[in-house]
């Protein structure tokens, strides 16, 4: 009997039963498309909860704490900050690997992307050819980040390497720059400027939305090449570098392989090649402090936080979107 | 693209000016190719002289600096194949089977949770979204520590389920955007067509979004076998014994043993692991590049 009083139009007519109408809309079966949803969102929910969002409330919870893998989780001391006071005023390997990350993130990265760029200005052309040289140029994206082209990488930049083998063409001797802490990182930041494929391959892609007309346009109004580059790619390109450039910079701060391998996993010679991500390693998986290691972790996430804030919020300044109007 | 109608309007004589442009254009262009051969020299070399070097024998390796052997010396590939306790062969397998299982991990649990963001509406479902955005940016090095503790405890560390299980969560969220990107694409008029003869929303992801859905399924398939066959630091903290190891983590080991006495076999070995994926840029190149273009996917 409820069940007719409930389905009477007249009777369920009144406010209570509007707003569930109305947020039927369109819609024909809400709850089971709602139902439906949660069931093919189910496997991403339980990896969001027990692959990221748990383990990051643990990680918060150990880097307060001395937690080494062995103790009995009843046994774990709680340290308040001191992980973090370490870190910041009594480890040295911390400073050390601030400043490699953010020199390999900032020299290495734009100047991959001033070669993807300056590549992919010579390939916009529609022109046979340009697609196995946009290929050919992308195959080290595929290979470089593998242990295998680092140790070959480490290899050519050794005494017997051929790198010395080009510099004996003009009579210079070189010497191990891997093992040289003056030189490793650089050694590094070539391999990863090697790898400009990647980023080449979505300014081309940008280069291509650049209408013809606005090039015929400044060169009527007497634009010199370098103007136009200046002036029209440039700002049509911005999005797309904007986009390359955050990308490439977080990436470039979780450098670890090729790090990992010339060093044989300490970083060395010196600290010279003690990427963050590395140090992180050596904390977390050779010492054992896991604790403090979790310490580090923040940091991290907290330091990629900012610089992606950084990024977006001054990217209003330059970036230009041509349909903002729309907008 | 309303500042292409701002800009003002050309007077008529602007016709020919490209085609002066493109006469003075021809040496240019000489220059141009030029320019791009040698940049494609400088870039391919390192590759050649890997594979070069892995056909020269011990002493050619130091006393010839050139890329091609004087003698081809295919012993390198036999001693390295030994060299470690195992057969390379054994680390090949490994790699294989985890590539494979990430390969359909990714597909099925991407392609489900895309479906769900792209064509189903639910409670929150734009929160999940952001969120799913958010995990794009999150360094997957500051999760490692608590993730070891947690498959530690599991009982999962020295097994291929820690390198394994997140990847059938759908915890790889390029791969979920890519696919909900894809989907977007797919006209709505056919779900709903499906759904007036009476298909519910599982019914219109069997028939309509999956089989529609392959091109995405394919890119997907692709970077997850490259990315695990590549993949280092997760296979180095998880992997234990020698029986485990896969390729990345074997190789590792040539940096440790005696440093110079195995650089040949250490050069095939390396050439050897990076065929696989040259074959798959070899077969799929069309398709990676297509990929990272609409998702914007590093390689």
């Amino acid at each position: 009997m409820a069940m007719t009083t409930a389905s009477d139009p007249v009777l369920s007519q009144p406010p209570v039963s509007r707003a569930p109408a109305k947020r039927r809309g369109p819609g024909k079966t809400p709850r089971r498309e709602g139902l439906a949803g949660y069931v093919f969102l189910s496997p991403w929910l339980l990896g969001l909860m027990g692959i990221t969002a748990i383990p990051m409330l643990i990680s918060l919870y150990l880097s307060f704490t001395s937690y080494d893998v062995f103790t009995p989780w009843s046994e774990v001391e709680w340290v308040g900050l001191e992980n973090y006071r370490e870190m910041f005023t009594t480890d040295p390997s911390f400073w050390a690997s601030v400043v490699v990350t953010l020199k390999f993130a900032l020299i290495a990265m734009p100047l991959k992307l001033a070669v993807a760029l300056g590549v992919a200005l010579l390939l916009n052309r529609e022109r046979r050819g340009v697609g196995l040289f946009r290929g050919l140029f992308y195959l080290p994206s595929l290979l470089g980040g593998s242990v295998a082209l680092a140790l070959a990488w480490v290899a050519m930049f050794n005494r017997e390497g051929a790198f010395n083998g080009f510099l004996r063409i003009f009579g210079i001797e070189g010497k191990p720059w891997v093992f040289d802490p003056d030189w490793s990182l650089e050694t590094l930041m070539l391999l990863a400027i090697w790898q400009f494929g990647a980023p080449m391959v979505i300014f081309l892609a940008g280069l291509k939305q650049i209408p013809a007309e606005l090039y015929e346009a400044a060169a009527v109004d007497g634009a010199s090449r370098w103007r136009q580059f200046w002036h029209v790619t440039i700002p049509m390109l911005s999005p797309v570098i904007f986009f390359n450039l955050v990308l490439e910079t977080i990436h470039g701060f979780q450098g670890f392989t090729s790090a990992f391998i010339l060093s044989n996993g300490t970083g060395g010679p010196v600290d010279s090649t003690l990427m963050y991500t590395l140090n992180l390693y050596v904390k977390g998986f050779h010492d054992f402090e896991m604790g403090y290691a979790s310490a580090l972790a923040w940091v991290f996430l907290v330091a990629i936080g900012v610089v992606t804030v950084i990024f977006f919020s001054t990217g209003r300044f330059w970036v230009h979107y041509s349909d903002a109007d729309e907008r | 693209m309303t500042t292409l109608t701002e800009v003002p309007a050309l007077p008529p004589a602007a016709p020919p000016v490209p085609v002066n442009r493109r006469r003075r254009d021809i040496p240019r262009e000489i220059v141009r190719i030029l320019v791009l051969i040698a940049i494609l020299t400088v870039v391919l070399y390192p590759l050649v002289w890997m594979v070069g070097s892995s056909f020269k024998s011990q002493t050619e390796i130091t006393s010839n600096l050139n890329a091609w052997p004087r003698e081809f010396t295919p012993g390198n590939y036999k001693v390295g194949w030994t060299s470690l306790g195992t057969a390379f062969g054994w680390f090949f397998v490994n790699s294989i089977v985890l590539a494979t299982l990430n390969v359909f991990g990714n597909a099925i649990s991407c392609l489900l949770a895309a479906y769900a963001f792209a064509r189903l509406r639910f409670r929150l479902r734009k929160v999940w979204f952001a969120i799913m955005i958010g995990t794009l940016l999150l360094p997957s090095h500051v999760l490692i520590i608590p993730q070891y503790v947690l498959f530690r405890t599991f009982g999962w560390v020295g097994s291929i389920a820690p390198l394994v299980v997140p990847h059938w969560l759908a915890t790889d969220a390029f791969f979920v955007f890519l696919m909900v990107q894809f989907m977007r694409g797919i006209p709505r008029e056919l779900d709903e067509a499906a759904r007036i003869d009476g298909c519910g929303p599982y019914q219109v992801f069997l028939r309509i979004i999956l089989p529609l859905s392959r091109p995405a399924l394919v890119t997907t398939a692709i970077f997850s076998f490259i990315w695990t066959w590549n993949e280092f630091f997760r296979q180095l903290v998880y992997l234990g014994d020698e029986s485990e190891w896969t390729v990345p983590v074997a190789l590792r080991q040539f940096v440790d043993s005696t440093g110079q006495s195995n650089v040949g076999a250490m050069f095939a070995m390396s050439v050897l692991s990076l065929l696989p994926v040259f074959v798959f840029f070899l077969a799929f190149q069309r398709l990676l590049v297509e990929g990272i273009n609409t998702s914007g996917i590093k390689g």
